[in-house]
């Protein structure tokens, strides 16, 4: 492979990268606040395809790309007060299985709503514009993506480190009762977690699926377990770590493909969690080390 | 001292005997039955997957989501074990039959006759014990991890298996992304004493009795004691690892068994038979018969297939009343209205069915007994 093959792949790695990690932040706040794996998160980014997809179908892109990120958000809130909330009380395994009841009933509702048959994506113009540079060629969405996600990345570490709700959300996820006790308002804190998470997924799905022209309603499992697997791997909890996890398993998992082994490089994510999980639990950021959401 | 025979055995033995009543009936019958016997052979399938993830997930509280990949294990397998010699070339067409496994088949094909009737068996038992080795050498990694950490290991060890499966690197003896067909039906069984309809239901009945009696034994009740409260559990002197290591290795050996009937039933199966909806499915029938509840599982697994497959089917065609176009009815409504009903009971019948209490008679007969914890 030429120095030229092996930078372009590193070029789509990155990219791949970027939109994972932003999708890898929502599962490490909501993990970080409510010690769960939020199962659905995956199907909140394909549903935000779709949305996008319609609402581009009737819109110009400004406006379509608004009301995604709009829509995308309020499901995040609603799918939290209607399927997480009333189990709060309830033992760990109830509300994760009611998150993989939602994820079942997104799945099933847009194989209902919008087929199985893969949908393809619009092309938003200035997004795939071209760029050479030698003989590297680039669309700006994959120069995009990850300069995109590192500016996401320092508003919200700038949010959670130096404005009042940012400290309320720290304080929940140190320790819940507690931070009840202190006056801090739960449930305002822990739908602001799901916002913030479904929008940084909705961000995340328009600079995916830009590149891979279609979305069916599996396409979100897969990148979803992926991304909490780069959680785990950078440690749950923590968003810088969220963030670099998921730049190492877009680029490693592009450089499979490029060798040749696309079947193995799901196979690697998880082998990956696996033996990060028994060598090292708390991810490469330990708890300790960096301040958690 | 006399056994006396007790009001409730006797009423089960009677359903019992109607139900296998029944199912003659339904071999006699079986060319105008065949949506009813698919849909209780698919629910008796089912039924053993079910039980054995509830034993891991209801009785010792390891939420584990790998059960797809350990039914992977048992039906490739027993795929691979079973289909007919004659038809293994028209099956690995694309890249040809791995020659050790031509070369095995071609030798059982020389077997005696009334070995070829239990090499089936064989071939299940075998799929089953390879997926309990499997289970044995992960659950050493695995296993230390705690509640949800090891439901997204599992999940992604399931992952593993199928990609492995669909990889072009083992085409020769997976058939890699075509999936393995032309494999037959269940076998008879005692020489054609018990029909071929009628051995799925034997070979789930024995497993579940099986795992019923591992429940009530004290190493069932050392699964429930670690269930409760590990630490007191380990204090009161149960070796945490090993009977985890059991109950994981024991689950996933009778997945691997319904897997390799669900080949059978099938007739063909691929890699993605067996993604990640599988196993959500199989939790969505534990969930609904109640976590920890043995019939339970049983009686959810033959609701829900027959809901599924069949009572619910009116919702995926378009329906019109009195001249009216009913909306909403078209694909796909049915599993909408399932994934719905699935969050009704996770969110208000969160006991499910059974909750953890077990099917009886006095149960169903008398309303004080319903109030008892």
């Amino acid at each position: 492979m030429s120095m030229t093959t092996i930078l372009q792949h590193c070029l789509t790695g990155i990219s791949l990268g970027g939109a994972y990690a932003l999708i890898a932040i929502g599962y490490t706040l909501v993990y970080g606040i409510l010690r769960l794996i939020n199962f659905a998160h995956g199907d909140i980014f394909m549903m935000a395809g779709y949305f996008m997809i319609f609402s581009l179908a009737s819109f110009p892109w400004p406006a379509a790309i608004l009301i995604t990120l709009v829509v995308t958000t309020v499901m995040g809130i609603a799918i939290e007060r209607i399927a997480y909330k009333p189990l709060r009380e309830a033992p760990r395994m109830s509300i994760m299985i009611s998150a993989i009841g939602v994820s079942y009933l997104l799945q099933n509702l847009s194989t209902y709503l919008f087929t199985a048959i893969p949908r393809g994506y619009p092309e938003i113009p200035f997004l795939k514009r071209i760029f050479r540079v030698g003989d590297l060629s680039a669309s700006f969405v994959t120069v995009l993506t990850p300069l995109l996600t590192i500016v996401l990345v320092v508003i919200l570490m700038t949010l959670i480190g130096r404005t009042k709700t940012g400290m309320a959300m720290r304080a929940v996820s140190k320790d819940f009762e507690t931070a009840k006790l202190m006056g801090i308002n739960i449930n305002a804190i822990v739908s602001v977690t799901f916002a913030i998470g479904s929008f940084l997924a909705a961000v995340g799905s328009i600079l995916y699926f830009t590149d891979r022209m279609s979305v069916t309603p599996f396409s979100g499992t897969l990148p979803g377990l992926k991304c909490f697997v780069a959680a785990v791997f950078g440690g749950i909890g923590n968003i810088p770590g969220a963030v670099v996890g998921g730049f190492f398993i877009g680029i490693v998992e592009t450089l499979l493909v490029a060798l040749g082994y696309s079947t193995f490089s799901d196979a690697f994510t998880f082998l990956l969690l696996i033996v990060m999980l028994l060598v090292k639990p708390t991810g490469l950021f330990g708890e300790k080390s960096v301040e958690k959401v | 001292m006399k056994k006396k025979i007790s009001k409730p055995t006797i009423y089960s033995l009677g359903a019992l005997a109607l139900f296998v009543a029944f199912l003659y009936w339904l071999d006699a019958n079986r060319l105008t039955q065949g949506m009813v016997i698919s849909v209780l052979q698919k629910g008796a399938i089912l039924a053993l997957v079910a039980t054995s993830m509830n034993l891991l997930n209801g009785f010792t509280g390891l939420f584990s989501l790998g059960q797809a990949g350990f039914m992977s294990i048992g039906a490739y397998t027993t795929a691979i074990l079973i289909i007919p010699v004659k038809n293994l070339d028209g099956v690995y067409y694309m890249n040809g039959v791995h020659p050790a496994i031509k070369a095995l088949r071609v030798v059982m094909a020389q077997a005696p006759p009334f070995m070829q009737t239990i090499f089936p068996f064989v071939a299940l038992l075998l799929g089953a014990t390879i997926a309990a080795l499997v289970a044995l050498v992960v659950g050493l990694a695995v296993l230390r991890l705690k509640s949800d950490y090891l439901a997204i290991a599992t999940l992604g060890l399931s992952e593993i298996v199928r990609s492995i499966f669909s990889s072009p690197q083992f085409d020769q003896i997976t058939n890699g992304s075509y999936g393995l067909n032309k494999i037959p039906n269940f076998p008879p069984m005692f020489f054609g004493l018990i029909p071929s309809l009628i051995t799925p239901f034997i070979i789930t009945g024995v497993c579940v009795a099986f795992i019923v009696l591992l429940i009530n034994s004290s190493y069932g009740r050392a699964f429930k004691a670690i269930r409760e409260d590990e630490i007191a559990a380990e204090a009161m002197g149960i070796s945490l690892y090993k009977h985890k290591e059991m109950s994981f290795v024991i689950s996933s050996f009778f997945s691997a068994i319904a897997g390799g009937m669900l080949a059978m039933y099938m007739r063909s199966i691929e890699a993605k038979t067996f993604s990640i909806t599988l196993t959500y499915d199989i939790l969505l029938i534990v969930v609904i018969g109640g976590i920890g509840s043995v019939t339970g599982s049983v009686v959810s697994a033959f609701l829900v297939t027959a809901a599924k497959e069949w009572w619910l089917r009116f919702f995926d065609q378009p329906l019109s009343l009195f001249g009216f176009e009913v909306p909403l009815f078209r694909t796909g409504f049915r599993m909408v209205i399932f994934s719905i009903l699935l969050m009704i009971v996770v969110l208000i019948y969160r006991k499910g069915l059974f909750g953890t209490n077990e099917f009886s008679w006095t149960w169903l007969t008398s309303k004080k007994a319903r109030r008892k914890p």
